[in-house]
């Protein structure tokens, strides 16, 4: 359970986000929309730290996340302490950021050998399995650069899987490829919800939305206009701001 | 198809041909450069201990000057001002201090301070007396390392630099250890970009230890001095070092070329062919 109470977060004067509250159940898949600046990333990377937070509360599965409660007070965690909460949450990027100079098993292998301990052999075995699982069984000795943009993705998206986390945060993971290449990653998508992993999905694929969401969040400058199941807001919203942004998204 | 003719092109190329051919029968026939007092000098025995001090203090330079690089580098990367203040001092004042006034500035350090002392703060301690402690050799090491230290500092800063902050963010995302996300992700993609600059700063430090013959230390330079103040010939005896700097010069480019190769894989789609592969493949051919 991923619970989000009261948080902001500014950039020097300017608000990105406005009080944000939160909950995603276990196993489901939440899709973020909205116009751009209107404060998804920052959400997304607040869930894991990589954005602290002003004010307000991160929980997943009840750990608060980035900081400690003593009392009233929040004091900031370690980084020790914060690169081990982040090990239970997989991150994807928009630009992949794999690791150029590491071959795709080495990129899938790095985080368990190294943040989670684990034996290497079994971790490279279970590195293969996972590239086998996004289809790229055949690339485990090629560098990120010799691949094309999707066949990135989706070894960024093992790499994410090898640390086995509670849930995975995916910020835009198609916006940077060409067309063509955007379904190849929206069915590794598919595959993990029905495999039944809790996920939060910024993305402009109202497809993705529609099929593959329990819950689509609308957004709009720092705030959550609207949520609900993807009939509701993507058929029938609710607010004028959210029917403006379907309506130029679907034109 | 005809291809186009290039007149201009041979025309350019006959001129260089005769001018080199013109330099190289001089080279030959020219007794002022006296190949035979070079060739009676350049593995004679003084000169190849000579050679042998130049190579030391260049590898233990850059041994001490890169080490004193790399907290360099990372005080001004660090958040903390005290750090980062501290450490742009150091490179401001070593970057604009001329070596060789460096070096003498050391060589009198017992003008200075007579005596140094090591030990507790404010607690007992132990003296010694600075000229027996800083040699001529220990002052050009030292004036060599400190001033090499400024400039690795700001070559290693810069190839840190070129990392692209998504790298820092996904080895952030993933958990990975401080000193992993550092030694695994960072390091190697930035060596990249500090290879090429290290190199120079290396062949640069190379003939920078020539400027210690001001110490009287026996290295490449201040020997063949000794040897021409000796017999006068002045010209050959220049050409002994100077070869010598150009043979070792071209051994740190060899090794800079394969060190360059082996931190470019992942960056190019594929690696260009060694100079030997390509001689292998035109000779297979």
């Amino acid at each position: 359970m991923i619970e989000l109470t009261g948080v902001h977060k500014s950039f020097g004067t300017l608000e990105v986000l406005r009080g944000i509250d939160l909950t995603v159940a276990p196993g489901t898949v939440t899709v973020i929309l909205g116009p751009s600046g209107s404060g998804k990333s920052t959400l997304l990377r607040s869930i894991n730290h990589l954005e602290k937070v002003d004010r307000g509360r991160v929980r997943v599965d009840g750990e608060l996340i980035g900081y400690r409660q003593a009392g009233n007070r929040l004091h900031e965690l370690g980084e020790r302490q914060i690169l081990k909460q982040r090990a239970k949450i997989g991150f994807v990027f928009q630009n992949f950021n794999l690791f150029p100079h590491l071959t795709a098993l080495e990129n899938v292998a790095e985080a368990p050998v190294s943040a989670l301990k684990k034996n290497k052999l079994a971790t490279y075995e279970r590195a293969r399995a996972l590239l086998d699982r996004v289809g790229l069984a055949d690339k485990a000795d090629v560098y990120p650069r010799q691949l094309s943009g999707g066949q990135q993705q989706r070894v960024a998206i093992a790499r994410a899987l090898a640390l086995e986390p509670r849930l995975i945060l995916f910020d835009e993971p198609t916006s940077a490829l060409d067309p063509e290449l955007v379904g190849e990653v929206l069915d590794v998508l598919r595959d993990l919800a029905a495999a039944g992993t809790t996920m939060i999905v910024v993305t402009h694929e109202i497809g993705f939305a529609r099929e593959a969401a329990d819950t689509v969040i609308f957004m709009d400058e720092g705030r959550i206009v609207e949520q609900g199941p993807p009939a509701q807001v993507l058929d029938n919203p609710r607010h004028d701001r959210t029917r403006t942004f379907l309506s130029k998204v679907l034109s | 198809m005809v291809p186009a003719r290039h007149p201009w092109r041979w025309a350019g190329t006959g001129l260089v041909l005769i001018l080199l051919a013109q330099f190289a029968h001089g080279l030959a026939t020219n007794p002022g450069w006296d190949w035979h007092t070079f060739t009676g000098y350049f593995l004679e025995k003084s000169v190849m201990q000579a050679l042998l001090l130049t190579i030391e203090l260049t590898l233990a330079g850059a041994v001490l000057g890169f080490l004193g690089g790399i907290p360099l580098a990372a005080m001004r990367l660090s958040h903390n001002p005290v750090l980062k203040s501290v450490s742009w001092t150091y490179i401001w004042v070593f970057r604009s201090v001329p070596l060789i006034v460096q070096l003498l500035f050391w060589a009198n350090l017992g003008y200075l301070y007579d005596r140094l002392q090591v030990g507790v703060p404010f607690g007992p301690g132990w003296s010694f007396s600075t000229s027996s402690l800083v040699s001529a050799f220990g002052a050009a090491l030292l004036g060599l390392s400190l001033h090499e230290a400024a400039f690795a500092g700001e070559i290693i800063r810069s190839g840190l630099l070129s990392v692209d902050q998504g790298q820092h963010e996904a080895a952030a995302a993933l958990g990975l250890p401080r000193h992993r996300q550092f030694f695994r992700i960072v390091l190697p993609q930035a060596m990249r970009a500090i290879l090429p600059n290290a190199a120079n700063l290396l062949v640069n430090l190379l003939k920078s230890t020539s400027i210690v013959y001001v110490l009287a230390i026996g290295e490449l330079f201040y020997q063949v001095q000794v040897i021409y103040g000796r017999n006068g010939r002045v010209v050959p005896l220049l050409m002994v070092a100077t070869v010598w700097y150009v043979i070792l010069t071209a051994l740190l480019s060899i090794l800079q070329y394969y060190v360059e190769r082996y931190f470019a894989r992942g960056a190019l789609r594929t690696l260009p062919p060694t100079p030997w592969q390509r001689l292998r493949a035109a000779i297979r051919a």
